[in-house]
C-alpha cells in the first residue's frame, strides 16, 4: 500500500507542477509580462523561435519593464489571497472559463492589505489583470502543497527501506533485512530511482519554500519564479514516472534483499548525498529567480537580495558535501588520497566554483547595483552545473560512452531535459539580456573590480575542470579511444589558476567599494605580504620542495593575515555578522591551503611486509606491529590488526586497521585506522599476508592534513554566519520598513 | 568611464579569460591524457614511449604473479589472448586481484620494457566497482569474452 501511496503522491505532485506552469504562464500573459502577450499596441515584433519555456517569445517592451510605471507600484508581495490548497486544486481544467470565481478570490484576499491584487501587477489596467493576480495568488499554495506531496512520497519510500519491504523492486537491489537501521534509511537514497525522487523532492520543497517565505519580489517575477521552478520540477518528475520509477514492485517477492555496496555502509556517507544534493538543488533557485527576473525584465538590486541567501544556503550545503565526500573517500578507500580528480567529485566541484562566483557576484548587485547580466548569468550557469553532475552520476555515461546505449531511455532522457532546460534558459538570456540596464560604473581598483577578477578566475578554473571532465567522453564519442584525465592534468591547468585567486582573495576584501588607490592598497597588503616571503624562505632553508606547494604554503601564511585583515582597528563586537562570515571563509580557504600544500609536500610514506613483533618508523613515530586476529561486526567479518605507534617519549596510541568481508554481497573493504594529533595524521591500512607469515602494511605520517577539511568546515562556517547577518539585517529592515 | 564601455570591457575580459583557460586546457589535455591501451594495441602501435602515463588493461595471466623477496613488490603479465605486457607493482593489490581476471594498471613504461604501475584496480562484484575503473570496464569485459 505504501509504494502505491507514494507513487499517486508522485503523479498528483507532477500534475501540480503542470497546474502551477499553466497557471503561472497564463497570470503572466494577462498581466502583459509573459513574452507571447499579444495584447496592447506597438508591442508585436514576433521572434521566430520559441523557447521551451514559453510558447512564444516577444520583444516588446510591454509589462512591468524595469523603470517602468509598475516600479512605483512594486514592492507589493502580499498582493492577491492565498487560496487554499483545496481551491488550487479544484481550478485544474480551462483557466478561460475560471476566470470568475478566481478574481473574487483576488479581491477577497488582498483587499485587506492596501494594495490590491491589481496594483500588483500595473501596466494593463484592464480586467484582465485581476484575473491574472487571482492566478497569481493561487501559484504560491500549489507550489506548497506540490512540495508537500513530494516529501510524502519520499517518506513513503524511506518507509518502505525501513520495513524492508521485499516485494519492492528497488528495496531487494538496495537493501537487506540484516543492514543496520542507518543504512536502510540510506539505501533509500543510496541508488539511482531513490536519488532521483529525493533530488525532485529537495526541489520541489525549494519551491514551496519560496513560495512561503519570499515577500521582497513584485509578484509577477515571483509568479514567473514559481513557474520556472515547476518547469524543472515537471520534468524530473517525468523522469521519475516514465523512466526511473522508485515504487516499481516484483513479483513474486524474493525472501531477502541483495544488500547495499559496503563502501557506502559508512555514517558519513549517509549523509553525503543528501547534503550534496541541497547544495545542488538549491541552486535551482537561485536560477528560477533568474529566469524569472528575465521573463519580467526585473535584474534588479531586489531580485539579487532575494535569491541571494538562497545561493549562500546552496553553498554552504555543497561546501560540507564536498567536504565530506573528500574526508570519506580519504579514509574509506585507505589509498590515502583526499581528492581524486575522478568525474564524480568533478560533478561536485563544478557547481561549488559556480556557486562561489555566485555568490560574490550577487553581492555586487544587491549592495552596488552592478554585474547584472552576469549574474543572471552566472545563476544559470550554476544550476546548469548541477543538472551537468546529476547527469554526469546518474546517465551511467561515466562507466562508459556505451553505457549510456545500455539504458538509452535514462541516459536520453536526463539529456534530453539538460539540453531544454539549459538551452532555454540561455536562449532566454540572450533574448533578455540587451534589456537589461547597465549597472552603476567603476574603477578597475575597486571591491567591484576584484570581484571581476574573482569572478573571471573562478569561471576558468570552471572551465578547465568541465573541459577535463567531458574530454574522455567527447573523444570516446567521436573515435571510440579510450583515454582518461587525471590528477597530471587537472592539477597543471587548475592549479596555478587557484593560486593567482588566493592571491587576489588576500587583496580583495582590503579594497573600498567603487574606487581605490593602488598605494594605499599596498600599504594594506604589504605586512601579510611580507609574511608569505618569510614562509617561503623559511620553506626553502628546510627542505626543498615543490613549486606548488611551496607557493601554496607561503600564500596561505599570507593570506590568511590578510583576510584577518578587515577586522583590523574595528570593534569587534559591533563588526556586522556578514562581515565575520567572509573573515572566517576567506582565512578557511587559507587553512585549507596550508594543509593542502602541507599534505602533498611533507607526507612521508612506508610500504613494508611486517612480522608480528616487527617495528616500522614512519615521520616522527615508531610502530610495532602486534598482530592480526579475526573479529566479527554486525553484518561483517573481519580480519584486524593490532599496531602500537609511540612518538618521541609520547604514549603509545594503539591502531587497528581491518580487512572486512561483506556476505550481502560478498565483498572485501579495507578500513583504514587514523590516530589524528594536533601536528598531521597517522594513517596506517592492513594489506595482505603471505605464506611466510608476513603482512602487508602501509603507512603514512601526514602533516597538517586534518587541516584541509577543518578549512572547508570554517569556509561553511563562515558562510552560515554571512547567511544569518544577512537575514537579520534583512528583518530589521523589514520591521524599519513597516514602523515607516 | 562610461557604463558602456565598462560593460564591453568586462565582455572582453571574459571572452579573454574563456579563450585563455581553454588554451591552458588544451595544452594540458595534449599532455597529460593518458591513453588507455590493451596489449594488442601496444603491439600494433610498436610500443608506447617510455615515461608516458598511461592506462592498461587486460586480464592476469595464468600462474604469471610472482612476489619479489620485498614481500610488496610483485610482478605479472597482462594478456588479452594473443600479445603480453610485464607489469611490475609496489603496493598493496585490491582484493579481487587474481590470475585469469580483468585488470587496470595506471602506469608507465620503463625503459628495460617493463610496465611500472601505481595503481591497480580489479574487477570488481558485477554491481559494484570503483569509479576509477567503471571506465576501464567495457575494455576489460570485451576482451574477457
Amino acid at each position: 500500500m505504501i509504494a502505491e501511496a507514494g507513487l499517486a503522491a508522485l503523479w498528483l505532485a507532477a500534475a501540480l507542477a503542470a497546474l502551477q506552469l499553466v497557471l503561472g504562464l497564463s497570470a503572466l500573459r494577462k498581466a502583459g509580462v509573459a513574452p507571447g502577450a499579444g495584447d496592447g499596441a506597438g508591442k508585436a515584433s514576433r521572434q521566430p523561435f520559441s523557447t521551451p519555456f514559453l510558447p512564444s517569445a516577444v520583444e516588446a517592451r510591454a509589462g512591468p519593464a524595469i523603470g517602468g510605471p509598475s516600479t512605483t507600484l512594486g514592492r507589493n508581495g502580499r498582493g492577491g489571497g492565498h487560496a487554499g490548497p483545496s481551491t488550487a486544486l479544484g481550478m485544474g481544467g480551462d483557466e478561460g472559463s475560471q476566470a470568475g470565481p478566481l478574481t473574487a478570490l483576488g479581491i477577497d484576499g488582498g483587499g485587506g492589505a492596501g494594495a490590491g491584487p491589481s496594483a500588483a501587477f500595473g501596466a494593463d489596467g484592464d480586467g484582465q489583470t485581476s484575473g491574472a493576480a487571482a492566478l497569481g495568488a493561487a501559484i504560491r499554495p500549489l507550489a506548497i502543497v506540490q512540495g508537500l506531496l513530494a516529501l510524502f512520497a519520499f517518506a513513503c519510500l524511506i518507509a518502505l527501506f525501513v520495513r524492508s519491504d521485499m516485494s519492492v523492486k528497488l528495496v531487494v537491489e538496495n537493501s537487506h533485512s540484516m543492514k543496520p537501521m542507518l543504512y536502510k534509511w540510506a539505501g533509500a537514497w543510496g541508488n539511482h530511482e531513490g536519488s532521483m525522487l529525493m533530488w525532485v523532492t529537495i526541489l520541489a520543497v525549494a519551491g514551496a519554500l519560496v513560495g512561503v517565505v519570499e515577500r521582497r519580489l513584485r509578484e509577477p517575477t515571483l509568479i514567473a519564479t514559481l513557474a520556472a521552478q515547476a518547469a524543472i520540477a515537471l520534468g524530473f518528475y517525468a523522469f521519475l514516472l516514465f523512466a526511473s520509477n522508485p515504487f516499481a514492485r516484483l513479483n513474486p517477492a524474493p525472501a531477502d534483499g541483495m544488500g547495499l555496496n559496503p563502501l557506502l555502509q559508512d555514517p558519513g556517507l549517509a549523509f553525503h548525498p543528501p547534503t550534496l544534493y541541497l547544495g545542488y538543488v538549491g541552486l535551482s533557485v537561485a536560477f528560477s529567480f533568474a529566469v524569472g527576473a528575465l521573463v519580467t525584465r526585473d535584474v534588479g538590486g531586489d531580485f539579487a537580495r532575494a535569491m541571494r541567501p538562497w545561493v549562500l544556503a546552496a553553498w554552504i550545503m555543497l561546501t560540507i558535501g564536498i567536504t565530506a565526500g573528500s574526508y570519506w573517500a580519504y579514509y574509506e578507500l585507505g589509498w590515502g588520497g583526499w581528492w581524486f580528480w575522478d568525474p564524480v567529485e568533478n560533478a561536485s566541484l563544478m557547481p561549488w566554483l559556480a556557486a562561489t562566483a555566485l555568490l560574490h557576484s550577487v553581492t555586487v548587485l544587491a549592495t552596488r547595483q552592478g554585474l547584472r547580466t552576469w549574474t543572471v548569468m552566472l545563476a544559470v550557469v550554476a544550476f546548469s552545473m548541477s543538472m551537468i553532475g546529476t547527469f554526469l552520476v546518474r546517465s551511467g555515461i561515466l562507466t562508459s560512452v556505451h553505457a549510456f546505449a545500455v539504458d538509452p531511455r535514462r541516459g536520453s532522457f536526463i539529456l534530453a531535459l539538460l539540453i531544454l532546460y539549459i538551452g532555454g534558459a540561455l536562449a532566454l538570456f540572450a533574448l533578455r539580456a540587451p534589456t537589461i540596464r547597465e549597472g552603476t560604473p567603476f574603477d578597475p581598483v575597486s571591491r567591484e573590480g576584484a570581484l571581476v577578477g574573482n569572478n573571471l578566475l573562478l569561471s576558468a578554473i570552471l572551465g578547465v575542470v568541465l573541459v577535463g571532465t567531458l574530454y574522455p567522453l567527447g573523444v570516446e564519442a567521436v573515435n571510440g579511444e579510450k583515454l582518461s584525465v587525471g590528477p597530471p592534468y587537472f592539477n597543471a591547468a587548475a592549479g596555478p589558476l587557484a593560486l593567482i585567486l588566493v592571491a587576489l582573495m588576500a587583496a580583495g576584501p582590503l579594497l573600498r567599494w567603487r574606487r581605490d588607490e593602488l598605494g594605499a592598497l599596498a600599504r594594506r597588503i604589504a605586512l601579510p605580504a611580507l609574511l608569505s616571503v618569510a614562509t617561503l624562505g623559511a620553506v626553502l632553508l628546510v627542505s626543498p620542495i615543490g613549486v606548488l606547494p611551496l607557493l601554496g604554503l607561503a600564500l596561505a601564511t599570507g593570506v590568511g593575515a590578510a583576510s584577518l585583515a578587515p577586522l583590523w582597528k574595528r570593534n569587534l563586537r559591533r563588526t556586522p555578522l556578514f562581515t565575520w562570515g567572509m573573515v572566517i571563509a576567506h582565512l578557511g580557504i587559507a587553512v585549507s591551503l596550508f594543509g593542502m600544500a602541507s599534505e602533498s609536500a611533507f607526507t612521508k610514506e612506508k610500504l613494508v611486509a611486517a612480522r608480528p613483533g616487527d617495528t616500522v618508523a614512519v615521520g616522527p613515530y615508531s610502530v610495532r606491529f602486534v598482530g592480526v586476529d579475526p573479529i566479527a561486526g554486525p553484518n561483517w567479518t573481519a580480519l584486524e590488526a593490532t599496531m602500537v605507534a609511540r612518538r618521541d617519549n609520547g604514549a603509545p596510541v594503539t591502531l587497528k586497521p581491518q580487512a572486512r568481508f561483506f556476505p550481502n554481497p560478498p565483498t572485501e573493504t579495507n578500513e583504514s585506522a587514523i590516530a589524528t594529533r594536533l601536528d598531521g595524521q597517522l594513517y596506517v591500512v592492513l594489506g595482505k599476508g603471505d605464506d611466510d607469515g608476513r603482512w602487508q602494511l602501509r603507512l603514512w605520517w601526514k602533516p597538517f592534513v586534518t587541516l584541509i577539511w577543518g578549512g572547508g568546515g570554517l569556509i561553511a562556517l563562515g558562510g552560515a554566519l554571512s547567511l544569518l547577518g544577512r537575514l537579520r539585517r534583512e528583518r530589521t529592515a523589514h520591521d524599519r520598513r513597516a514602523y515607516l | 568611464m562610461k557604463a558602456k564601455h565598462q560593460r564591453l570591457v568586462l565582455v572582453l575580459l571574459v571572452v579573454a579569460a574563456m579563450i585563455g583557460a581553454a588554451l591552458l586546457a588544451m595544452s594540458a589535455l595534449r599532455d597529460q591524457a593518458a591513453y588507455f591501451y590493451s596489449p594488442a594495441d601496444i603491439a600494433r602501435l610498436g610500443g608506447v614511449p617510455p615515461g608516458q602515463a598511461m592506462r592498461l588493461g587486460g586480464m592476469v595471466a595464468d600462474k604469471s604473479i610472482v612476489h619479489e623477496a620485498d614481500g610488496v613488490t610483485i610482478r605479472f603479465t597482462v594478456t588479452d589472448g594473443g600479445a603480453t605486457v610485464l607489469v611490475r607493482y609496489k603496493g598493496i593489490v585490491p582484493d579481487l586481484f587474481k590470475e585469469n581476471s580483468g585488470v587496470v594498471a595506471d602506469g608507465r613504461f620503463g625503459t628495460d620494457g617493463v610496465f611500472v604501475a601505481d595503481t591497480i584496480l580489479a574487477k570488481h562484484d558485477e554491481r559494484y566497482m570503483p569509479p576509477q575503473l567503471a571506465g576501464a570496464e567495457h575494455k576489460t569485459e570485451t576482451l574477457a569474452r
